[in-house]
């Protein structure tokens, strides 16, 4: 048998990406059509899964609504207030900052993003816990201060967790802006206030909506922050998950919210992509 | 301006260094310093559970982000010479892998495992002659397929940017001058992405290393590092764990450095 070069060429793609196509079948594809069935079926008295078809699961989203109105204003608030906070930072970095400096304090910001986040959290359970700021503030005479398992501090945690992961893309778009723009702007006699909101704002959305998508959805699936900063006041979505599969083995329930989180990360990522869209080319963000 | 980007560093470091502080603390308030002390770090080194779930940690970390990295880079590799359909299927279950949150990853996978085991267990049992069949169960293979999900597709992410960053010319000059497409590959392309690939070995290392969520649901019995640190920040904070978060921080600390520095002639030139 003769074996063509083309036929050679099929065969070496083949075995390049056949690998990573069955990984991702086996651990991607089939595991979501698994809570795919899971969400339309039932409960099996002992705890398990019933074969059936049926939208009893989801009927019952609203038992859970709690968790559901948690993430879904917390994420978003937390999400702003990264931008809030990130905006200005990425602006220095981009425009402001000596270039030599640049890289260095790039780093600085990427560096605590890939590090732990459960002992980032960690961290600021053990500074707002008893023994850290309250002990503190006894000392100069302030009794009964009670800052965690409070939504303040799950908010601080998702500002600490995710603020490197808002300013990274804000820098990328802010640092590719043509600064002859701006000279024009200058130029053309507009003070810095309408220079910044009439050019700088409007091309750096893209940089913001992919900021604001990745914090949002990774806030969404959130579970580490609410459960050691909100000591079970605070509820999310994961917790939700994490309770219905771990504790109270309700898996076709657990399965049906598991389903609408991903509905909801995918119209939170259909909104940013389009007005990213809208106002300029998307560019890939580096996350390294 | 500058008061709040310098506020900003404060605020995310400030955290870190009191903890890496505190695990020298003799004593176990976080307000005060009592004294110099490395009893903390003896006890975490000599703690039997915790030594266990570090070996976990790196046998899962090291083999996931081998696999992901070998896989990765070929199907890297390999997109380049696939129709703009398979290229658009790919890069759609890519992008899903890495936007899908961590803790359907982990459900789902539970949910598909446990399901195929049951078969797969009662399909053995009936077909075993001995007395007791083996049984397929959660695992290191369960929390390696799935943070391997993961960290391939951010391998590839990583290795395609760098080989889109490629110059088609030196590779054509390469089969012009009749090497073989495999000498073109190992002498030409292979050293200019080596770098991207050990930078996404480094980064799905990281990821591995430091994932509680998605191992949470998948560990079955096993125990990993942030698993245990996790159980034991439950039980109670005591100065130990903060001599295990100092030790974890270091860790990741020379990874993440180690990749961008690996990385740094991509970032120097973004």
């Amino acid at each position: 048998m003769v074996i063509t070069q083309e036929f050679r060429k099929k065969l070496v793609t083949l075995a390049l990406i056949g690998p990573a196509g069955l990984w991702l079948f086996v651990f991607l594809v089939l595991p979501f059509i698994a809570i795919l069935v899971f969400a339309f079926g039932k409960r099996a008295p002992e705890g398990g899964y019933q074969a059936a078809f049926t939208i009893e699961q989801f009927a019952n989203l609203g038992s859970r609504a709690a968790a559901f109105v948690n993430t879904l204003m917390l994420a978003p608030a937390g999400a702003i207030a990264c931008l809030l906070i990130a905006y200005p930072v990425a602006y220095y970095l981009a425009v402001k900052a000596h270039p030599r400096h640049r890289l260095l304090l790039v780093s600085l910001v990427v560096v605590p993003f890939w590090t732990s986040l459960l002992v980032r959290t960690y961290a600021w359970m053990y500074l707002l816990g008893a023994r850290g700021i309250p002990h503190l503030l006894e000392l100069i005479g302030i009794e009964n201060v009670r800052l965690i398992n409070t939504p303040g501090a799950v908010l601080l945690g998702i500002v600490y967790g995710y603020l490197p992961l808002m300013i990274m893309p804000i820098y990328v778009s802010l640092e590719k802006l043509d600064r002859r723009l701006l000279e024009a702007s200058a130029d053309l006699g507009a003070r810095p206030v309408s220079t910044f909101f009439g050019i700088t704002v409007p091309l750096s959305l893209p940089g913001v909506m992919t900021g604001m998508a990745l914090v949002t959805i990774l806030l969404l699936g959130e579970y580490l922050i609410p459960q050691l900063l909100g000591g079970g006041k605070v509820f999310f979505i994961g917790n939700a998950l994490v309770d219905l599969f771990l504790q109270s083995r309700n898996w076709p329930f657990g399965s049906a919210i598991a389903v609408t989180l991903v509905a909801v990360v995918v119209v939170v990522l259909m909104v940013a992509m389009r007005i990213a869209w809208r106002f300029a080319g998307t560019r890939q963000v580096d996350l390294v | 301006m500058r008061a709040l980007v310098t506020f900003v560093y404060l605020f995310l470091y400030t955290p870190i260094v009191l903890i890496v502080l505190f695990s020298f603390n003799a004593g176990r308030n976080a307000s005060e310093f009592v004294g110099f002390s490395t009893e903390w770090y003896g006890k975490a080194l000599s703690n039997a559970f915790l030594m266990e779930a570090l070996q976990n940690s790196l046998i899962v970390g090291f083999t996931s982000a081998g696999l992901a990295t070998l896989f990765g880079t070929m199907a890297a590799l390999g997109l380049e010479r696939v129709s703009a359909k398979t290229r658009a299927v790919f890069d759609a279950l890519f992008a899903a892998a890495i936007v899908v949150p961590g803790v359907v990853i982990g459900i789902a996978t539970l949910v598909a495992l446990v399901e195929v085991f049951g078969l797969a267990n009662s399909l053995i049992a009936s077909v075993w002659p001995g007395e007791a069949p083996p049984r397929m169960q959660l695992g290191f293979g369960s929390i390696i397929a799935a943070h391997g999900l993961f960290t391939m597709a951010l391998v590839t992410m990583i290795v395609k940017a760098r080989i889109a960053s490629l110059g088609r010319d030196i590779v054509e000059a390469s089969s012009d001058l009749y090497a073989t497409p495999m000498t073109t590959f190992w002498q030409i392309v292979f050293p200019q992405i080596l770098p991207s690939v050990l930078a996404g070995f480094l980064l799905a290392f990281t990821f591995s290393f430091d994932d509680f969520i998605i191992a949470f649901f998948v560990a079955g019995s096993k125990t990993t590092l942030p698993i245990y640190v996790f159980a034991s920040i439950r039980r109670g904070v005591t100065p130990e764990i903060n001599a295990i978060a100092a030790m974890v921080l270091v860790a990741s600390l020379i990874l993440i450095l180690s990749a961008r520095f690996l990385m740094r002639d991509r970032t120097a030139n973004s």
